[in-house]
């Protein structure tokens, strides 16, 4: 194949996968300008005739959508800072820290990563039941606080810090606390980065377990609350659309201020095998 | 501190809470599976009662768990491949010397996996709409009648797996972009100098370096499609004639809504087991295929 002809052909495929993958989210935008009706239409139209803010002021006036967004960002903003914490200080552990057992017990850790998630979500509500926890934003932190995921992507990263650094550190008196604060939480700022926007998305995007002990209305998160909303405003596709632009743009442009630390944690992530 | 006692300090609260809030509770499960804790248990203990693998046996002899569990195995047997596919275009595309743009490209594919399934979802139930969405206004610029994607039991689980695929595929993309720059660049080169078609490069150099990485995608993909429950939720409600019920749909709606926590626990088990089966079922299938 000639070289010119190669290359039209391979940015002419990039320009139109790309055009049709980004293009739901550049309509649910339009469309979320649209007046009540107005996207009902065949052809559907592709730009609103006057674009209108009433979807927005509906959502937030009558269908509550500034209170959802609040316990979405307070749910995933103490579950990123708490759970950095101990998945932090765990991860350097299993790296750098001699103990015994720890090689079997952080295989063991590994081997839970099997286990999906549901398995284990019928009696932890039974268990946020009894811990008065169902209806709190407790009820969906305190179980997030800790991971395998989080704790395996400190190690990967831990384990890069050179031995003698900690030793010199030790040969000087320091304790081991003291050696994690000055000298590794340090060294660990990208990965703390990454971990961080991680933990923030996972917890924003979140569904299933939100939706189980989150029941009441007034503590529910944004995609719990767009789901109830749907299911009442089938036919209400503008200000679904609406709904949607404010639920996914917090996430899109976090993803896009740190999108390096997200794809390089992805690809930490996933050497595991 | 001596370090071994460092070392337990700094992992004994990680390890209480992953111990508390999901060892301890999946143990819980398997019991709770082996009762049929109600509502009547919920209101007090006492109505709690031993059943031994009744759960189990009902479950398996109800039509809607293997309507349930056949849609997932569609959902995935399709879904994941499909995924995987459009995972290797992109990544190839991306992977071209001739491409530009690069980080732009891989930017906007990457998008709708960093997005809130949820809200997703809403759009394309819109787009899928039969008589205003553009999915259908597509297709007629074709000749093709309009089709009712999410109203009929042949089209409602192929919607659901377009709709996966386009917001699945980027995150397995990045992986395999990293396997492709990690194939030596020298055996293309030499493939060149013997005259070989992009086509049996591909074939022939490309597939076997990316071996290992399209297993591991491969597995996370599949584990990740076994849990399908936001889709149906959101866009069918497991309808039309339940053909995108799932398992984990009908997990929720056992437990949740009928609260036959027991029951539910049991299907929670039985998801589990059909996981860790295709899982090895996988690995054995590569591992054959290693052999020459």
């Amino acid at each position: 194949m000639k070289p010119k002809l190669a290359s039209i052909l391979v940015n002419g495929g990039l320009v139109v996968v790309s055009a049709i993958v980004a293009f739901p989210l550049l309509w649910m935008l339009s469309v979320s300008f649209m007046a009540q009706g107005e996207a009902n239409a065949f052809p559907p139209p592709l730009l609103p005739a006057h674009a209108t803010f009433a979807n927005y002021r509906e959502l937030f006036e009558r269908a509550g959508m500034g209170r959802y967004l609040a316990n979405s960002l307070a749910i995933a903003t103490a579950l990123t800072l708490l759970s950095l914490a101990f998945n932090l200080a765990a991860g350097y552990a299993f790296a750098k820290l001699k103990f015994g057992g720890r090689e079997r017990l952080f295989a063991t850790l590994l081997g839970a990563l099997l286990i999906p998630a549901q398995v284990a979500m019928i009696p932890l509500f039974l268990l946020m039941k009894w811990l008065h926890l169902v209806n709190t934003y407790g009820g969906v932190i305190v179980p997030g606080l800790a991971g395998v995921f989080g704790i395996f992507l400190v190690r990967q990263y831990a384990q890069t810090i050179p031995d003698e650094l900690l030793e010199a550190a030790r040969i000087d008196g320091a304790g081991e606390g003291k050696i994690f604060v000055r000298i590794v939480l340090p060294l660990l700022k990208p990965i703390v980065v990454t971990l961080a926007i991680f933990t923030f998305l996972a917890s924003w995007n979140d569904f299933m377990w939100p939706l189980i002990v989150l029941s009441d209305q007034h503590w529910q998160t944004a995609p719990v609350a767009l789901a109830a909303l749907s299911r009442e405003h089938v036919q209400d596709n503008e200000l679904m659309m609406a709904g949607s632009v404010v639920t996914i743009v917090p996430v899109l442009v976090l993803f896009l201020v740190l999108q390096r630390y997200y794809i390089q944690g992805l690809l930490l992530g996933s050497v595991k095998a | 501190m001596s370090m071994p006692r460092a070392g337990w300090a700094f992992v004994t609260p990680a390890l209480a809470v992953i111990g508390v809030f999901f060892a301890l509770p999946v143990l819980a499960a398997f019991v709770l599976s082996l009762t049929d804790f109600d509502l009547y248990a919920l209101a007090d203990l006492k109505n709690l009662r031993f059943v031994g693998l009744q759960n189990y046996v009902e479950v398996l002899a109800t039509p809607l768990f293997w309507k349930s569990l056949l849609n997932t195995v569609y959902f995935v047997g399709v879904g994941v491949p499909l995924s995987i596919a459009a995972s290797l275009g992109a990544a190839l595309l991306l992977n071209s010397p001739l491409a530009r743009l690069k980080g732009t490209f891989r930017t906007a594919l990457f998008a709708p996996v960093v997005t809130t399934v949820v809200a997703v979802a809403l759009i394309w139930r819109y787009l899928f709409h039969t008589r205003y969405g553009l999915i259908n206004f597509a297709l007629a610029q074709f000749g093709i009648a309009p089709i009712d994607w999410l109203g009929d039991p042949h089209y409602s689980m192929p919607a659901i797996i377009i709709f996966a695929v386009w917001k699945n595929f980027g995150y397995n993309m990045i992986i395999l972009l990293a396997g492709l720059q990690g194939v030596p660049q020298e055996l293309y080169e030499a493939a060149r100098i013997d005259g070989a078609s992009a086509w049996r490069q591909f074939r022939h150099i490309t597939l076997p370096s990316l071996r290992p990485v399209l297993l591991l995608v491969g597995i996370i993909t599949m584990s990740g499609y076994f849990q399908l429950f936001a889709e149906p939720y959101v866009m069918t409600r497991g309808d039309p004639l339940q053909s995108t019920y799932s398992v984990l749909y009908y997990m929720y709606e056992e437990g949740f809504m009928w609260w036959s926590l027991g029951r539910a626990s049991a299907i929670a088990f039985i998801l589990f087991a059909l996981i860790l089966l295709a899982t090895r079922a996988l690995l054995r299938l590569a591992r054959r295929g290693e052999a020459p």
